[in-house]
């Protein structure tokens, strides 16, 4: 007679805290999803302003997208470093998703600032309301990302690497896949679907 | 921007209370926390209280300040309840009553806000933290550290709601603040804001909480439970927790969103700029119903524990139940529709929430018809438990009876915004969610404190609660058919005054049941040594909680259980007055977590970001924001969080605890 308990109860107290995040991270999907429900209802009420086809360049968002994603697979190369224990290497991957991942919201303040110059600010319509709102959200999260990225390099610099540290990058890591997930569907629904409607 | 306005913001002299029933109201507040201050300086307890409670990471510590704080913002709610039953009894005709309309507006808005987020919401939370871990054979949650900061994420919200009384207004657009009456252009002073920050920070402590009962279920329960062995407190928990973090989050958005509008002009439900008022009406109901089930299902649970310990029967249809508290807790996210059946979404929208709507009854008269058939055949024993699960049997189901009255659109059009339904969510929650509260405070009162309460005064209690709830309610349901709608502040049909007297009649006659309940709490803790609880299981239980000495130790468990069947503690039991060898206790280190003063500081930063927020202090909200980062960031990088007890200390304690009961 196995039981789920002795498996699943049994766990490290790591274990327990990356399992917990992943529960975080859903309730922040959810979060999203409410987001990405208001930017659908909303995307229309423009007001008799300037809507996606006017705003949106399809190229400019691509490269962010480009930054993201790279950003995230290097992060990804980095957590294998850190599961083999090799201090060094994941700092320096880590140090490259910071870079990557500071050139994407580069780009999306830029963009936001030249919207914001030629009057798509984000009072003036529904629509453009619901577009910061949205994209801002998660620029928000990268910023905090990048903010915990740079305190936890500066940390693991002095120390020694042990399972503190791995469980420490683990859930950032996690929390930098998630934001990936996040712009892909942004990407989609906010510039593909808005340009192809 | 002046100097003075970016130092003071929107606060002024003229945000001081008005008339003199809110005077009231804030020197009632200030006069309560100046004899707090008092009380605990005079007798010294300012270091027992931070090193015990405030800094504490006990979960049984952290579930006391949770109830003793939602029973203060209980009776802020309930005198918001005595007005309202006052200016209803006299405000017809020429009778202005003793409220102002907008004041008015703001004690009903209060009243629902505190009731459901800080009343009941805070309760549970606070139930579940001290009996969830015992009952899974726990000795704490899953995250102890993450259970401080969502207290005082609590106890910030519930704060604030209050400094409101003081300064500035409360909201006056009801406890859900639909806009547009909600937006700047309607509400423009600090009401809403208060309100929405409020929640934003209590929320947010509420989300957390979820997350972390939900990974105390998975991940903390003692060797040999399976799910399908939990008691069935601890599964109404599951469901409610689940139904906690697919639903706070849309309150979290939904709040920040209005909070947008508001603050920087957005057009998210503007009646302008495109913006869609009933996507707020959608988004907070896709809260606010699963949120009904949230409170709804935990009291459940609480009565899936009374009702067999005190029919010493095992209960029926254990996993009916299951299967009951899993339905409910689906069923509930698609029904939000039914609370606006009149936006116009059309006959076949409307049908299809209709019709869920009332097949949620199915699964909760599951729920009624096990209890009761856990009750036949029993050997009942009448405590005030007892009274309380009986009231909420004939209660609750003529208020589901209602309810699938509402459910039906053609009649909710004419039910809809009347006193009915304000009597029939009444009869839900109070009957529902507050019966089984009391109950539930009751039952574990001995595994809290050490001492039983006394049954006299319960049982008066009950009755009083129960004659004033039908005479509160009753009569606001036959009102409803005569078309009083909800929310008056005054009205000319002089043939309703009778029956609003009558319901404020109930009113004190419920008023007088707080009273005997708080007469009985005093008492009991007066004669607490000859209600002493030696035995730990002072009802002959079922469940762990009771196999450990009351109160129950900081470390709960000396050693810990093991699980071999459903109602563990019961099946232990049994196998020793079989004569069946007891296993020696293996005692085992054990790790704790040390105390932590960081809730305490992100609750202050919480608070004071908020206030910044209300009152457009931006360089308070800023400092606020960046002291909760430090801390944050402090304890984040912190390894050292735990101390150890080692096994033969835990042996001497358990030896100590066993020798003191056997000496009483």
């Amino acid at each position: 007679m196995t039981t789920d308990t002795e498996t699943i109860e049994q766990l490290s107290a790591d274990a327990r805290v990356v399992f917990g995040f992943w529960a975080y991270l859903l309730t922040d999907l959810v979060l999203f999803a409410s987001l990405f429900a208001t930017y659908a209802v909303l995307e229309g009420g423009t007001f008799g302003g300037p809507g996606p086809h006017q705003l949106f360049d399809v190229r400019y968002a691509f490269i962010e997208t480009m930054l993201l994603l790279t950003s995230s697979f290097v992060a990804g190369l980095g957590m294998i470093a850190a599961h083999e224990g090799a201090k060094r290497r994941v700092l320096a991957w880590f140090a490259a998703a910071f870079i990557l991942g500071a050139g994407f919201l580069g780009m999306e303040t830029a963009e936001f600032a030249h919207l914001a110059a030629i009057g798509a600010t984000p009072s003036a319509s529904a629509f453009l309301s619901s577009y910061f709102t949205l994209l801002g959200t998660h620029g928000l999260h990268v910023a905090i990302g990048l903010v915990w990225m740079g305190v936890l390099l500066v940390w693991a610099l002095r120390r020694p690497w042990d399972h503190h540290a791995e469980r420490k990058f683990m859930l950032l890591s996690l929390f930098w896949h998630f934001l990936d997930i996040i712009w892909v569907l942004i990407f989609t629904v906010v510039y593909l679907f808005g340009l192809m409607s | 921007m002046t100097l003075s306005s970016f130092i003071f913001g929107r606060l002024a002299w003229d945000q001081l209370p008005h008339s003199a029933i809110a005077w009231g109201g804030s020197l009632t507040v200030i006069g309560g926390v100046l004899a707090v201050v008092i009380a605990i300086t005079v007798t010294k307890r300012w270091g027992w209280l931070w090193r015990e409670y405030a800094t504490s990471l006990d979960p049984k510590r952290i579930g006391i300040m949770y109830i003793a704080v939602a029973a203060i913002m209980g009776l802020r709610g309930l005198s918001d309840a005595v007005l309202m039953r006052t200016q209803q009894a006299l405000a017809v005709g020429s009778n202005p009553g003793i409220l102002a309309p907008d004041h008015f507006q703001q004690i009903f808005s209060a009243h629902g806000t505190i009731m459901i987020f800080f009343l009941a919401m805070g309760l549970l939370i606070g139930l579940i933290n001290i009996v969830l871990p015992l009952q899974l054979g726990s000795r704490d949650v899953a995250f102890p550290f993450l259970n401080s900061v969502s207290f005082w994420l609590f106890f910030a919200g519930a704060a604030l709601a209050n400094v409101s009384l003081v300064l500035g207004d409360f909201s006056a657009a009801g406890w859900l603040s639909y806009p547009p009456l909600s937006e700047l252009a309607y509400s423009p002073g600090t009401g809403v804001d208060y309100w929405d920050w409020s929640l934003q920070i209590a929320g947010i402590g509420s989300l957390l909480t979820g997350l972390n009962f939900l990974m105390t279920i998975f991940t903390m329960r003692a060797k040999g439970m399976r799910f399908m062995r939990m008691p069935i407190f601890a599964w109404s928990v599951l469901g409610s927790m689940a139904l906690v973090i697919f639903a706070f989050p849309i309150l979290t958005a939904t709040l920040a969103l209005l909070e947008l509008d508001r603050m920087l002009g957005m057009h998210f439900f503007t009646a302008g700029g495109g913006g869609n008022m009933m996507m707020y009406v959608n988004l907070i109901w896709a809260w606010g119903h699963p949120e009904v089930y949230i409170l709804a299902l935990p009291a459940f649970g609480i009565f899936s524990e009374v009702v067999p310990a005190f029919s010493g029967r095992r209960l029926t249809g254990y996993v009916s139940m299951v299967y009951a508290v899993v339905a409910i807790a689906f069923l509930s996210f698609i029904v939000w529709l039914h609370h606006f059946f009149t936006m116009g979404a059309g006959a076949d929208v409307n049908a299809f929430f209709g019709i869920m709507t009332m097949i949620i009854a199915v699964p909760t008269g599951v729920k009624m018809f096990n209890w009761i058939f856990t009750m036949y055949r029993g050997k009942i024993r009448f405590t005030s438990p007892m009274l309380w699960f009986m009231g909420f049997v004939v209660l609750f189901t003529m208020g589901g009876v209602t309810g699938v009255m509402l459910a039906e659109p053609p009649a909710d059009f004419q039910f809809h915004n009347s006193l009915f339904l304000v009597a029939h969510f009444h009869t839900m929650i109070i009957s529902g969610v507050v019966f089984g509260i009391f109950a539930g405070f009751t039952y574990w009162f001995p595994k809290i404190f050490g001492f039983r309460l006394i049954e006299s005064w319960q049982v008066r209690a009950f009755w009083s609660w129960l004659i004033g709830f039908i005479l509160a309610f009753g009569p606001l349901y036959i009102l409803g058919f005569m078309g009083a709608t909800r929310r008056l502040d005054h009205y000319t049909d002089p043939s309703w005054q009778p029956l609003f007297i009558t319901a404020g009649i109930g009113a004190s006659i419920i008023i007088l049941g707080v009273i005997f309940q708080a007469i009985g709490l005093i008492a009991s803790i007066r004669r607490r040594h000859e209600l002493a609880d030696t035995s730990g299981d002072p009802w002959d239980g079922r469940t762990l909680e009771w196999s450990i000495p009351s109160p129950a130790p900081f470390y709960a468990f000396a050693a810990e259980p093991v699980v071999a069947a459903r109602d563990a503690w019961w099946d232990e039991k049994q196998r020793r007055a079989a004569g069946e060898a007891q296993q020696p206790r293996a005692y085992a280190d054990i790790l704790l977590p040390k105390r932590s003063a960081i809730g305490v500081v992100l609750g202050a930063c919480a608070f004071f970001g908020g206030f910044g927020a209300v009152w457009h202090l931006w360089w308070l909200f800023a400092l606020a924001l960046l002291a909760a980062a430090v801390a944050l960031t402090r304890r984040l990088l912190d390894d050292d969080t735990e101390y150890l007890i080692p096994a033969h200390e835990l042996a001497r304690l358990d030896a100590a605890q066993r020798s003191h009961a056997d000496a009483a």
